[in-house]
């Protein structure tokens, strides 16, 4: 679930309350107010929009942690794996391709390890 | 409260997912003047945009495109059609392409460019971006309430809620396109917490029906913390919390891995170990699918070494097939002016009694929106600006009974214990589902009777409503389809049964009809 907003990096551009599907925000002084964590479904979209990594969305989609978990370490990292801020023809999603190939590759070595067991 | 917006337009287009995007890009390359309205915000709302679509598809090769056709209707066991699949298979080589001005495809590996399966958030994103070109007027958080019909019961726009503006809207609409989703009953399913089943209960309010209702059921394995894509978990062994090894079925098996989960996780909880995963898998993951890898970093877990609990999510009518009936090559409903595409549309036409999930679905989202958005363009008609609409919301609008509040929540988890309950949803069987159709029906019945609210609290209780209608569809017709086909099992009649050979039309609100498809008896 959404856990925080950082008061030193936000802008205060509320792309994330435009952007949050649930309308978790409302747009407030310094930085949005988390008005809703109820209504997050953890989708993570809303760190992805925000152009300066302010925000931090938990792993439990069922809770919000206490104490808020060390944002740091984790910045802007899902922004980065997506490729957003590259250009169109980067490559960013060269390797998707291997997604079905990989899953079916999954599915190949449980059967085998059934006839084997 | 905000001043009340009013707005007139050719095509009004519910929804905000991969279909809805579709069905206003096309109507609006029609020549028409088109609204979209989302619940959420078009390009991170819906199932499509936290999903990584991978769409049919299969090379213009008549032989190629015959074989493929042909393998998909085994699967459909009788109950789709093969004109249809011809149709998506071309409509979705033609144009999933065409998003190449705002979506980063990548390489085929092969010195080519892959196309097939896209990552959602860059999907909707590029969608989004398509549709403003073709000059649609995209209303983010702006949920549809109920749709509005003409003296001639024709359906000539919808009234809703702008969220953000806390005020009334209403759209006059010449054709109106139901696009709105399927219906996941708050399973919390990735992505899907807006997913509350409207368009089944806006198009059965106007006199639409629905089909392959019972074929709704599908499930998905998460870590237990979160629901989140399922590429890890393929080739996972699975244990007890003494560490004993459970004998869980390949995913090759289907419905019998999700039993033998089902039933370990109604025991106790059940641990993914994910150490024999193919060794190309974890290095690229997080390019892949970031958001799978986040979910463990952050939970502090390194998912190839380490054991840790899972559950399975349940997806409704989502990766079913289940949704409002098509009448013909065009998406139309029953109801004049109605037209429905993507997950609230019946997927039956193509899925049959399988599951739409893994390549069908997306190929459907993308064709059937495109054909609705044409044809509704085409058909659109100016609407009068003084001309007189009814409102056709019933439950949580108009109660039949004093209002009184309900417990909004204690419903709903009870609705989706209804729908997603291991021992009921995996092992389907008469005494049950007849005991979930008398609540339900209850539930139903309720909500009908006493639920009222206005302005924005009328959109959590016309979900409730939407969720309750739902369920009672899929239920009815599970109990209905008395034999097992497709996705849906019956551990009471595990056979295929040769009378049954046809599809299930449901509808009706009060009372739930049922009938066979008769048109397809008379055509087999
Ligand atoms: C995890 C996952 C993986 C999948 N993978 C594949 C795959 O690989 N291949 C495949 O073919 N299929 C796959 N599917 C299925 C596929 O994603 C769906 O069939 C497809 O995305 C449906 O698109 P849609 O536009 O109909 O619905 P959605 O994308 O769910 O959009 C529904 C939209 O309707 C809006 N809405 C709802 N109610 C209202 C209202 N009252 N008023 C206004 N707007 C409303 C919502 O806000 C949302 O924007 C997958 C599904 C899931 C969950
Ligand atoms: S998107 Fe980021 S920078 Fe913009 S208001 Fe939200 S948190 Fe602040
Ligand atoms: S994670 Fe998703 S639902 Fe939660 S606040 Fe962010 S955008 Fe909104």
């Amino acid at each position: 679930m959404i856990e925080v907003i950082r008061e030193d990096l936000c802008t205060s551009c509320n792309r994330c309350v435009e952007v949050c599907p649930t309308l978790v925000f409302d747009e407030g002084g310094k930085t949005p107010l988390i008005a809703r964590p109820d209504a997050c479904q953890t989708c993570y979209l809303c760190e992805l929009y925000c152009p300066t990594g302010a925000i931090h969305v938990g792993h439990d989609q069922f809770a919000r942690q206490s104490p808020a978990p060390d944002h740091s370490l984790h910045a802007s990292l899902i922004a980065a794996d997506h490729g957003w801020a590259a250009p169109l023809d980067a490559g960013q999603l060269d390797d998707y391709r291997l997604l079905g190939p990989l899953l079916n590759e999954g599915v190949e070595i449980a059967a085998r390890r059934q006839i084997k067991g | 409260m905000g001043e009340p917006i009013r707005l007139a337009c050719d095509v009004l287009v519910i929804g905000g997912g991969m279909a809805a995007a579709w069905a206003a890009i096309a109507a609006a390359e029609a020549g028409a003047h088109v609204a979209m309205v989302d619940k959420g915000y078009c390009g991170t709302s819906g199932v499509t945009a936290t999903g990584g679509p991978n769409h049919w598809w299969v090379p213009e090769d008549p032989a190629l495109r015959a074989q493929a056709i042909a393998r998909q209707s085994s699967k459909a066991q009788g109950l789709a059609d093969e004109a249809w699949m011809e149709q998506i298979l071309a409509l979705t080589f033609r144009h999933l392409p065409t998003l190449a001005p705002w979506y980063p495809f990548g390489s085929d590996g092969a010195g080519g460019i892959y196309h097939s399966g896209v990552r959602g958030p860059e999907y909707m994103r590029a969608l989004r971006s398509f549709a403003l070109a073709r000059g649609v007027t995209i209303l983010d958080h702006h949920p549809a309430l109920e749709l509005l019909a003409d003296r001639e019961a024709r359906v000539s726009g919808a009234r809703g809620h702008a969220l953000r503006h806390d005020a009334p809207w209403d759209i006059r609409a010449g054709a109106t396109i139901l696009a709105t989703g399927g219906c996941a009953f708050r399973s919390g399913l990735i992505g899907s917490a807006l997913n509350t089943g409207d368009g089944y209960l806006m198009g059965a309010e106007a006199g639409a029906e629905l089909s392959g209702m019972e074929f709704s059921i599908a499930f998905s394995l998460s870590p237990a913390w979160a629901s989140t894509r399922t590429l890890p978990f393929t080739a996972a062994r699975f244990f007890d919390e003494a560490g004993h090894e459970i004998d869980v079925p390949s995913p090759r098996a289907g419905h019998a891995h999700h039993q033998a989960l089902g039933r370990a996780m109604l025991a106790g909880p059940v641990y993914a170990d994910l150490s024999e995963a193919p060794a190309a898998l974890p290095p690229i993951l997080h390019r892949i699918q970031p958001l799978t890898t986040a979910s463990f970093a952050r939970a502090g877990i390194d998912p190839f070494r380490q054991r840790f609990p899972v559950r399975l999510f349940g997806e409704g009518t989502i990766r079913g097939t289940g949704g409002l009936r098509i009448l013909d090559q065009e998406c139309r409903t029953s109801v004049a002016g109605l037209f429905a595409a993507g997950d609230a549309a019946t997927r039956e036409l193509v899925a049959g009694a399988a599951s739409g999930g893994g390549a069908v679905n997306s190929a459907w989202a993308l064709s059937s929106g495109r054909i609705a958005g044409e044809a509704a363009a085409r058909e659109a008609r100016p609407i009068r600006p003084d001309s007189a609409l009814t409102g056709l919301g019933r439950a949580g609008l108009h109660p039949t009974a004093e209002a009184r509040a309900l417990d909004q929540r204690g419903l709903a988890a009870s609705i989706e214990s209804h729908m997603h309950h291991y021992d009921r949803a995996l092992f389907r069987r008469r005494a049950s589902l007849s005991a979930s159709l008398d609540t339900l029906g209850c539930h139903w019945d309720f909500i009908a009777a006493h639920g009222q609210a206005t302005g924005a609290a009328a959109l959590p209780l016309r979900e409730l409503a939407a969720m309750a209608a739902t369920a009672r569809w899929c239920t009815a017709a599970a109990l209905a389809r008395d034999e097992t086909r497709g996705v849906h099992v019956r551990i009471d009649a595990p056979d295929l049964a040769p009378s049954r050979g046809h599809r299930l039309i449901v509808g009706g609100l009060d009372t739930v009809r049922l009938r066979p498809d008769v048109l397809l008896e008379d055509a087999a």
